[in-house]
């Protein structure tokens, strides 16, 4: 088992409880996840095919092209799982531009659907190098909200190094778990903010049907 | 008496632009772009121009000659890789203004212009830097219960640019891919239309599902049949995004040294000049 299978079942465990919703995973990890979270927890998940169909056990069980996906959005029958370039101590997150906005030192991908989804649905993140780069103090553009900000619905981030959330009384990042052989110092030296650290346990490691799982969903190792 | 033929070239789309206006274009990041329209652009005198686009390598390629005075956007992406030097470049440099929003508050933009309404509401933008970033954006209460939304503004175009795979000389047009991306909106939101296709065929060929029929030609003032047109995106099934030709545009895009080159190779002889190159690359 390796630390990358650690954060594939944290990605399924996303989506505990989720039932008959969209699943909209954004990266290889998190779509690992929702796929595992499929064949064991959660059966009854919808997943896109990252183009315009919703692909079922049995291939295409639906059409879902963009201009329907932002139906589902607003909806709000949906968890998506999106990247981060920067995120604060409350789940503001930034995907839009590093540094002034008129003229930025770095330019990405832009706002995407960052806005309406936190506050239309469920939103958690992954992020593949936990570091002070991306948990900063203050970022640069909200693009997706956060909890101080009048939404309530970021739900989880999964690094490479741990599970984070907001169950605290003021909604600030509180360390769920480390993954095993991470300390909490290797967390806290990594964040560039304070975290809620009190209650931090261990993230589970997958089952063996789990790992035997992610193999066939992954069998050429892409994850490693 | 006969149905109007709209048959066009793509230099005389492009000819109907003229400074400062509003363009929108079809297609979604590096997918069905009306890219022989866009290369016509590259060669014309037009400038100034406000784009608005679910942004891929057409955003890039109108940055890089210099075209765009304002983008309105989401996001720009080449999918399979991330980000377009092009447009990162203007950007760093402060080389263009941008009204950034939400995705989803550029499909409300445009329905709106395509419903003739000011406006419509959504809960996107609400709580981020959208509102920052766009102080012109104003939200609106619910005449009903009070809850507080964005009013988007319509997104009325000058000009839209959109490419299908299949039309007929009417502007009947097809779509024979599995989505299609918003490029009925932007003809609707749009004074002028103009469609390019894979291949003009008579209004009998149009076969496929008929839902595939996606503008009907009261939405379109001219047709241009490109073949290979949407290249280097994807125009499914007549052919998928062409990945080599991309990742050089992006290694020749990212390096102000390689650039000339690019442009000399491919952008300088015309369309049919582009698509020998291109067949010469493969």
């Amino acid at each position: 088992m390796s630390r990358i299978d650690v954060c594939v079942a944290a990605c399924a465990d996303l989506f505990l409880g989720a039932g008959e919703i969209l699943a909209s995973p954004m990266g290889l990890i998190p779509q690992l996840g929702a796929k595992l979270a499929r064949l064991t927890s959660e059966p009854d998940l919808l997943m896109s095919d990252g183009e315009a169909y919703l692909l079922g056990e049995y291939g295409i069980e639906g059409w879902l092209p963009y201009r329907k996906v932002f139906d589902v959005v607003a909806h709000g029958r949906r968890h998506v799982v999106m990247g981060a370039n920067q995120l604060d101590r409350f789940g503001n997150q930034n995907i839009s531009c590093i540094g002034d906005h008129d003229k930025p030192t770095r330019q990405l991908l832009g706002f995407r659907g960052a806005p309406g989804n936190t506050v239309n649905h469920r939103t958690s993140y992954w992020v593949p190098k936990h570091s002070k780069r991306v948990f900063v103090p203050k970022v640069d553009v909200i693009s997706g909200v956060g909890h101080d900000r009048g939404f309530h619905n970021v739900h989880r981030i999964v690094t490479d190094l741990c599970v984070l959330d907001f169950a605290t009384p003021d909604h600030s990042m509180r360390l769920v778990s480390t993954h095993p052989g991470v300390t909490v110092e290797e967390v806290l030296d990594n964040t560039g903010f304070p975290l809620h650290t009190d209650d931090a346990g261990t993230t589970r490691e997958p089952t063996p049907q789990e790992l035997e799982l992610i193999d066939k969903l992954d069998p050429d190792h892409a994850r490693n | 008496m006969t149905v109007r033929d709209k048959r066009m070239s793509a230099a005389e789309v492009a000819a109907e632009l003229s400074d400062g206006m509003t363009v929108g274009i079809g297609g979604w990041g590096s997918r069905r772009k009306p890219m022989a329209l866009v290369r016509a652009i590259l060669d014309s005198p037009a400038r100034d121009l406000t784009i608005v686009s679910y942004g891929g390598p057409d955003v890039g390629l109108l940055c890089a000659a210099g075209k765009v005075r304002r983008l309105v956007f989401g996001f720009v992406s080449l999918d399979s890789i991330a980000y377009d030097p092009w447009f990162q470049r203007v950007r760093q440099q402060g080389g263009i203004e941008v009204s950034e929003y939400d995705e989803g508050m550029l499909y409300s933009g445009l329905l709106a212009a395509s419903h003739r309404l000011p406006f419509l509401p959504i809960r996107a933008g609400l709580g981020s830097d959208v509102m920052r970033v766009n102080p012109d954006l104003l939200t609106v209460r619910s005449p009903y219960d009070d809850e507080e939304l964005v009013a988007m503004p319509a997104l009325t175009l000058d000009v839209a640019l959109v490419h299908l795979n299949r039309a007929d000389r009417h502007g009947n047009g097809q779509y024979l891919g599995p989505d299609p991306y918003f490029d009925d909106l932007f003809c609707l939101a749009a004074k002028r239309r103009f469609l390019s296709c894979e291949r003009i065929v008579d209004t009998a060929e149009l076969d496929g599902p008929p839902q595939s029929l996606l503008t009907n030609r009261m939405m379109v003032d001219g047709v241009v049949e490109t073949p290979n047109g949407a290249h280097f995106t994807s125009c499914v099934p007549d052919y998928g995004r062409d990945e080599k030709f991309q990742r050089h545009y992006a290694k020749s895009a990212a390096d102000e040294e390689l650039w000339p080159s690019f442009v000399d190779q491919f952008l300088s002889r015309g369309e049919t000049g582009y698509q020998l190159a291109v067949q010469g690359m493969s």
